[in-house]
This record gives C-alpha cells, sequence and structure tokens, in this order.
C-alpha cells in the first residue's frame, strides 16, 4: 500500500477516534449544566449526585478529545503539508479562531467546573459550566465552519494556486455550514441521551432504585425522545442542501447508477463499481424521487454524471443507510421508552436491557454519518480545489504504516480502558445509590486552600 | 525604515509562536516534570504531586495547541517542511502526550487494584513526550539533519531538557507542597539540576560545532558581545538557584516559588539564544519568515483576534491558577 492510501486510513482513524469524544462532551456540558440549574432551584441532592457522576464522564471524554484533537492538529503537518500550503489562508484563520475563542476558554474553566466546587462560589462554579459547556459548542462551530468550507467552499479566490479569502462571512457561513452545524448539535445531543439513558438503564438493571438515576434516566430518554424527531427533519434538509451542492455525493448514497426520473428508493443492495449496477436489489419504486424532489417523477442525478468524478459508492450508501436505520431504531428506542416513563413510571426489563447497548448508538450513527459525507466528499479533499491525492506528504509508507499500526493499537486500547471506566462509574453509582458521598455544597467559598477538600 | 504590514506581520506571528512555545515549555515543562518525578515518588506522593497540576495540565498544553497552530496558520510552507522532517519524533511526542493525558483521567477513575497500571503510564507517556521534544529541538537546531549525527545531538538534547523539565516539575511541587514531599521535592530539584547544567553545558558545547551556521553567527564581533549577557546570566541563576537549594525549605515557606521563577528565567534565556541563532529563519538556512509566511490579508485577521482574545486568555488563566493558589490538596470533584 502506497502513501497516499495509509495516510487516508490513518487520518480516519484518528479523526473518528477523536470525534467519539467531542460527540459526548458537546452536548454533556449543556447536560451538566442542567443538573446544575435544577439542583439550583430545587436543593434536591439527587441532582447533585447524578451531576457528580456525569462529570467524571466529561472530565475523561474531555482528556480522551483533548489528546486525539491535539493528534490532529500535528497531523495537518506531518501527512498532508499540501492542504495547508493550499487552503492555508482559509483554514489557517479558522483552526486559529477554534484554539483562541473556544480551546482556551474550555480548558481553563474546566479546572474550575471539575475541582473547583468548594474553591469557589456556587455561582462562580455555574459560571464555569456555562462557559466550558459555551467553549465545546464555539469549539464545534468553528471546526464545523472549515469542514463545510471543504464541502462546499465559498468567499475565496485562487491566486497563484493558492487559495485566497475574499469574503469571510461567506467562508464561515458557506452554503452547507448550517445545515451541518445543526446536525451535529443534534447528533451530539442525542448521543449523549442515549449514553446516559444506557448507563442508567445499566444501574436500574443492577437493582438501582436511587433518586439520582431516575433523574438521569428521564433527562436521558426524554431528551433523546424530543431530539430524535427534530434531528430527522433535520437531516433531510441537510440532505436536500447536499442534493443542491453536491449532486454526486447523493448520487452514491443512493446507489443511482443513471440520471433520470421515477428513482427508486434502494433498501438493501450491493452497490458494484464496475459493472455501475446493483446487486441483490430490494427497492421501492419512486422512493428517491418522491424523497428529494417530492414528486415521482422527479429527476434524480446518477453517477453516471460524474465520471471519474464522484465518491466510491459501496462505503457512503452503506454508511448513509448504517446512519438511518440507527436513528429509526432510536425514534423506536426512545419512544417507547418515554410513553413507559410517562404513563406507567416504570422501565420494562426487556426494554432496560436493550436500552444498555443502545447507549453506543450515537456513536455509531454519528460515525456513519460522518463517513457518508467525507468518504462522499472524495477524489476532493477541497471540493474542486484540491484533490485529497495532491495535498500527500512525502513521507515514506513505511513509516506511515508504522505509526498507523501503533496508533491503531493504542486506539482500541484505550476504547476498551474507557469503557470499562464507563461501566465501572455506572455500576459503582448503582452500588452507592442515594448514599453515595455527597461533596459539601456550599453558597459561599470557602477560604482558600480548601481544608481537607 | 518605513512601516509595511507585509514586513511586520511574519515578524510579529514569529514573535506569537516564539511566546506560545515558550510559555508551552515552562507551563507544561511543570507538568511533564512531575510525571518524569512519579518514578521517584510514593503512592500517597503522586496523589498529591497530580493534585498540584491536576486543574492546569490541559490549559497548559493548549499552548503548544496554539504554537503549532500559528506555525501551521502563519507558516504553512515551514509547517509542512518541519512536521514531514520530524514525523516520527513528532509521532512518538503525541504518542507521549496522549498516554499522558489520558492516564490523568483514568488513574483517579479506575478500580483502585489498576490505578497503579496507570502511574506506570503517567510516568511513561511524561518521559517520552519530554525526550521526543528534546529531540526534536536538537535536530531542527541542526537544520533538520537527520543522519547519525543529527540523531547524536538529539538525543543529548532529548535528555538534557528531560532534566531541565524534572528540575521544573521538582520546583513546583516545592510551591505547592509542604512537609516531607516539600523536603523531598528539593534533594529532586538538586539532582535534576546537576543533569541539566551538564546537559546545558554539552549542548552548548556541541551546537556551535555540530553547526557551522549558528558557529558565525556566535563567535563573530561584535555580536559575542551583545550575545554574551544570555550565557552569563544563565550560569549566575544556576548557581544562586544551587545556593537556594540549601536553605529549602524555609520554616516560613518564604521563597518557596522562587526555584520555579528562577528555572523560567533560565529558560527565557535560553530560549533568546534559540531566537537569536535562528532569525531570520524559520526553516534553518531554508525558508525565511517572509518567505514562509501565508497571505497578509489572513494574518491580519487573526492578529485582530488575537490582540482582543489573548490578554482575556492570560487574565483566566491567572484567575484559574488563583483559584487553585495555596499548597495542594487532595483533588475531589467537589
Amino acid at each position: 500500500m502506497d502513501t497516499l492510501i495509509l495516510s487516508r486510513i490513518q487520518f480516519g482513524a484518528n479523526i473518528s477516534f477523536h470525534i467519539l469524544f467531542p460527540t459526548i462532551t458537546i452536548a454533556l456540558g449543556w447536560v451538566l449544566l442542567f443538573f446544575k440549574l435544577r439542583y439550583n432551584a430545587t436543593n434536591d441532592s439527587a441532582w447533585m449526585r447524578a451531576y457528580f457522576t456525569w462529570v467524571k464522564v466529561f472530565a475523561l471524554s474531555f482528556a480522551m478529545g483533548v489528546v486525539s484533537g491535539v493528534t490532529m492538529s500535528f497531523q495537518f503537518g506531518t501527512n498532508w503539508p499540501g492542504y495547508m500550503e493550499k487552503v492555508g489562508n482559509i483554514a489557517g484563520p479558522l483552526l486559529a479562531y477554534e484554539v483562541l475563542t473556544a480551546f482556551f476558554l474550555e480548558a481553563a474553566f474546566l479546572g474550575i467546573m471539575l475541582f473547583g466546587f468548594r474553591r469557589v462560589s456556587n455561582r462562580v462554579h455555574t459560571l464555569a459550566t456555562v462557559l466550558v459547556a459555551g467553549g465545546t459548542t464555539l469549539s464545534a462551530f468553528w471546526i464545523i465552519a472549515l469542514n463545510s468550507w471543504m464541502q462546499t467552499p465559498d468567499g475565496f479566490e485562487m491566486r497563484d494556486g493558492v487559495a485566497h479569502a475574499v469574503d469571510w462571512w461567506a467562508i464561515v457561513f458557506n452554503p452547507s455550514m448550517p445545515y451541518r452545524l445543526v446536525h451535529m448539535l443534534l447528533a451530539s445531543g442525542l448521543t449523549v441521551s442515549f449514553l446516559i439513558a444506557g448507563l442508567s438503564a445499566l444501574r436500574y438493571l443492577a437493582g438501582d432504585r436511587s433518586e439520582s438515576m431516575w433523574k438521569a434516566l428521564r433527562t436521558g430518554v426524554f431528551t433523546a425522545a424530543i431530539l430524535i424527531p427534530v434531528q430527522i427533519f433535520a437531516g433531510d434538509q441537510h440532505g436536500l442542501n447536499t442534493l443542491e451542492h453536491q449532486p454526486q455525493k447523493v448520487a452514491a448514497m443512493e446507489a443511482n447508477w443513471n440520471t433520470g426520473p421515477n428513482v427508486p428508493l434502494v433498501l438493501f443492495a450491493l452497490p458494484d463499481e464496475t459493472a455501475k449496477e446493483n446487486r441483490f436489489e430490494i427497492a421501492i419504486p419512486d422512493g428517491a424521487s418522491l424523497i428529494l424532489r417530492h414528486s415521482a417523477s422527479g429527476v434524480v442525478p446518477g453517477l453516471n454524471d460524474y465520471p471519474g468524478n464522484h465518491p466510491p459508492v459501496f462505503p457512503v450508501f452503506w454508511g448513509f443507510r448504517i446512519m438511518v436505520g440507527t436513528g429509526l431504531l432510536m425514534l423506536a428506542v426512545s419512544w417507547s421508552a418515554a410513553f413507559f416513563l410517562k404513563r406507567r413510571n416504570a422501565l420494562p426489563r426487556p426494554l432496560a436491557m436493550l436500552m444498555v447497548p443502545m447507549a453506543l448508538s450515537g456513536w455509531l450513527a454519528t460515525l456513519a454519518g460522518w463517513y457518508t459525507t467525507e468518504i462522499g466528499r472524495q477524489p476532493w479533499l477541497v471540493t474542486g480545489v484540491l484533490k485529497t491525492a495532491d495535498a500527500v506528504g512525502p513521507v515514506a509508507g513505511s513509516h506511515v504504516a508504522l505509526t498507523l499500526a501503533i496508533y491503531l493499537i493504542l486506539y482500541v486500547l484505550l476504547l476498551i480502558a474507557y469503557l470499562g471506566v464507563l461501566v465501572h462509574l455506572a455500576l459503582k453509582a448503582a452500588k452507592d445509590g442515594d448514599s453515595s458521598p455527597l461533596p459539601g455544597v456550599m453558597k459561599t467559598a470557602m477560604s482558600q486552600p480548601a481544608a481537607g477538600a | 525604515m518605513t512601516f509595511d504590514w507585509p514586513t511586520a506581520l511574519p515578524l510579529i506571528f514569529a514573535g506569537l509562536m516564539g511566546l506560545a512555545i515558550l510559555i508551552y515549555v515552562v507551563l507544561d515543562g511543570f507538568d511533564l516534570g512531575i510525571g518524569i518525578l512519579f518514578a521517584a515518588a510514593e503512592d500517597a506522593e503522586q496523589d498529591t504531586m497530580i493534585a498540584a497540576i491536576g486543574p492546569f495540565w490541559d490549559a497548559n498544553e493548549t499552548w503548544l495547541v496554539l504554537a503549532v497552530g500559528l506555525l501551521l496558520v502563519a507558516f504553512p510552507m515551514a509547517h509542512g517542511v518541519i512536521l514531514t522532517a520530524l514525523y516520527l519524533p513528532v509521532f512518538v511526542l503525541l504518542v507521549g502526550l496522549i498516554l499522558r493525558g489520558v492516564a490523568f483521567d483514568f488513574r483517579a477513575k479506575v478500580p483502585a487494584g489498576k490505578k497503579h497500571r496507570w502511574n506506570r503510564i503517567f510516568f511513561l507517556g511524561s518521559l517520552i513526550a519530554s525526550l521526543a521534544q528534546g529531540y526534536m529541538l536538537g535536530v531542527y537546531v541542526l537544520g533538520l539533519d537527520v543522519g547519525l549525527g543529527g540523531m547524536a545531538f538529539g538525543a543529548l538534547v532529548a535528555l538534557c531538557l528531560a532534566a531541565a523539565y524534572a528540575a521544573m516539575g521538582a520546583a513546583w511541587v516545592i510551591y505547592k507542597t509542604e512537609g516531607e514531599l516539600q523536603k523531598k521535592a528539593v534533594r529532586w530539584l538538586r539532582t535534576a539540576l546537576v543533569l541539566t547544567a551538564l546537559g546545558m553545558a554539552a549542548v552548548s558545547l556541541a551546537t556551535p560545532f555540530a553547526s557551522p551556521r549558528i558557529f558565525d553567527k556566535w563567535f563573530v564581533w561584535p555580536e559575542m558581545l551583545y550575545l554574551s549577557p544570555l550565557p552569563v546570566l544563565s550560569a549566575l541563576l544556576f548557581l544562586w538557584l544551587w545556593r537556594q537549594t540549601f536553605h529549602l525549605p524555609r520554616p516560613d515557606d518564604s521563597h518557596a516559588l522562587t526555584p520555579f521563577l528562577t528555572l523560567a528565567g533560565i529558560f527565557v534565556l535560553g530560549f533568546a539564544g534559540l531566537a537569536w541563532s535562528f532569525y531570520p529563519f524559520v526553516v534553518p538556512d531554508k525558508l525565511t519568515i517572509w518567505q514562509a509566511a501565508s497571505a497578509t490579508e489572513s494574518l491580519a485577521i487573526i492578529l485582530a483576534g488575537t490582540v482582543v482574545v489573548l490578554p482575556i486568555i492570560i487574565f483566566y488563566s491567572f484567575y484559574a491558577y488563583r483559584v487553585f493558589g495555596g499548597k495542594a490538596t487532595d483533588l475531589t470533584y467537589d
């Protein structure tokens, strides 16, 4: 294998590992704020117990996100020097603003949020939680702006083969950016609500009936039940936006080989790129035309319009189906759970058992969605501006193979350790129940240093 | 000379990048140093040492992201050249930083029986990251020479930097702890200082001979005269700090921060020497900061943001340090 494909696998592995953790921290910050505000309003210590269980998950996820994010900032240079040389004038400022406005903010106030409870007043601690949650969301804003610009570049001109910024507003709010940002923020919200619901279900199955378990479970289930229909709508809008700006990606998502009307919605198929056809196809007649054009005779772009200039069909087609399938499963599970919690005030055991593995459904859907959109951008790194093959660096393939192998081993081990800790934390919380040691919560700051804290 | 933005901006950004690297080296230096000192500490002491850096390390590492970000943003050409030449050392650095960073959290959250494992990983990650940074510095000083000589020189700088970080870590422990651990840290500091001084002397002697370019830059009259305060001041600070270690810790705990500040001063002097040796190159002998700089309008928009945001960052960083001021107590999530 050559440097290009190895570098792509390596970057794909790194960014896949990385995105798992921001997907959790972006929304979990706001959930923690919700727990905190509920506590402030009700003085019910169960909210604070929920906070302290989940703030540990936040801390661990944040650390995993930071170290894998640092890795990626270096890999732009080590593996893809052509990227910065060609579009550095655009990508650079966006990344710089991410570090300056978001990264520092999160990192500085994280310490206070995690360890500062007795060292600052309750008000300042709540403010620190707001700043950390706001920082992670702002981070997502800048990164999504850059990623969307790579998908649908705007507001620039090429001079001497290098992109130069012309209109920063158009660069940041490029055509696909608002859709992708909303889609991703909702994905984060869903990932976190299913994670909280799933681990709370695990506590439930372990016999925990404590108030903090119920509060976390309800928060997770109801948030998921509310967000999933919104996400389905937002995802549909995002798809229509893609149809307008990146039709070749939609053609690959639908495995539609020929442009024309009455295009079926393919439910299952093994797309064969050499024969340019789908094998074992199961399809709903006119389905794709109806969804994308709202008319059975609507013309849907096909891959034949983009010879040599469309993404690989198989991964994009299946990535999209896994994402949508997981989304529908999320809808079914969260609405059933919400029904039982609301009407019966109970959680049936089989449903609880289903919710435990569903704790990771958000990860699956998010990864599948990102694979769809990122592989769907190929062969371009920046659509119409820079091909992926032209950005790769001069490093020897053997070096990349070596580093890739070690990264993969490291990431698998870390992922196992991470999931192990999540289960450990949940079971520990289940064992302690409402008798878990509650930290001293005070309205005023203690004298410094905190004595015996 | 008239002032014009295309000339000034790359210079400003080189300065900002240098500042970010310097702040990173000083701040994460003590984090990494404490990780290295983990090897010599008892279980209970390790908890206190972690408590001395736990609330800060994230923000400290962010300065590295800013430094590499500024390199990437302001000097995209140099970014590619330097990082592809240093592909494997960068990789080793990243693995070290990953292990160090996650061990912080894992060691506090895994079942008690597995804590030891993560303590060892914390030590290893910190050591690996420190050595990799030193090695990269060495290879960079020699103009990204990756021959056998370059590797040997890199290894020398690696050991020197690891020792210097250990000294920083010990100095931070002296500031943040009391009792037995503080006394122990003074002994650590002495050992680390000897190693750092030996390393710095060896590196200073080897540098002009390993690099003819730097030789020419150092030993020319009258530049030699202007440059002379750097080594003289560094040596004086070293000697003074060495004497201090015989009086620390004082009964009233005064001067507990002095070793750290002195070491930070030595780092600043060393950094100034390096900056002098390289100017105006960002890739030694290949690319000057003006050749490697990105477009003026892009630099301008980043500068506008930086000028506004950097003081705010520095302000709230100080605030965070103040909140966790005083002697470190066990870290709890409250």
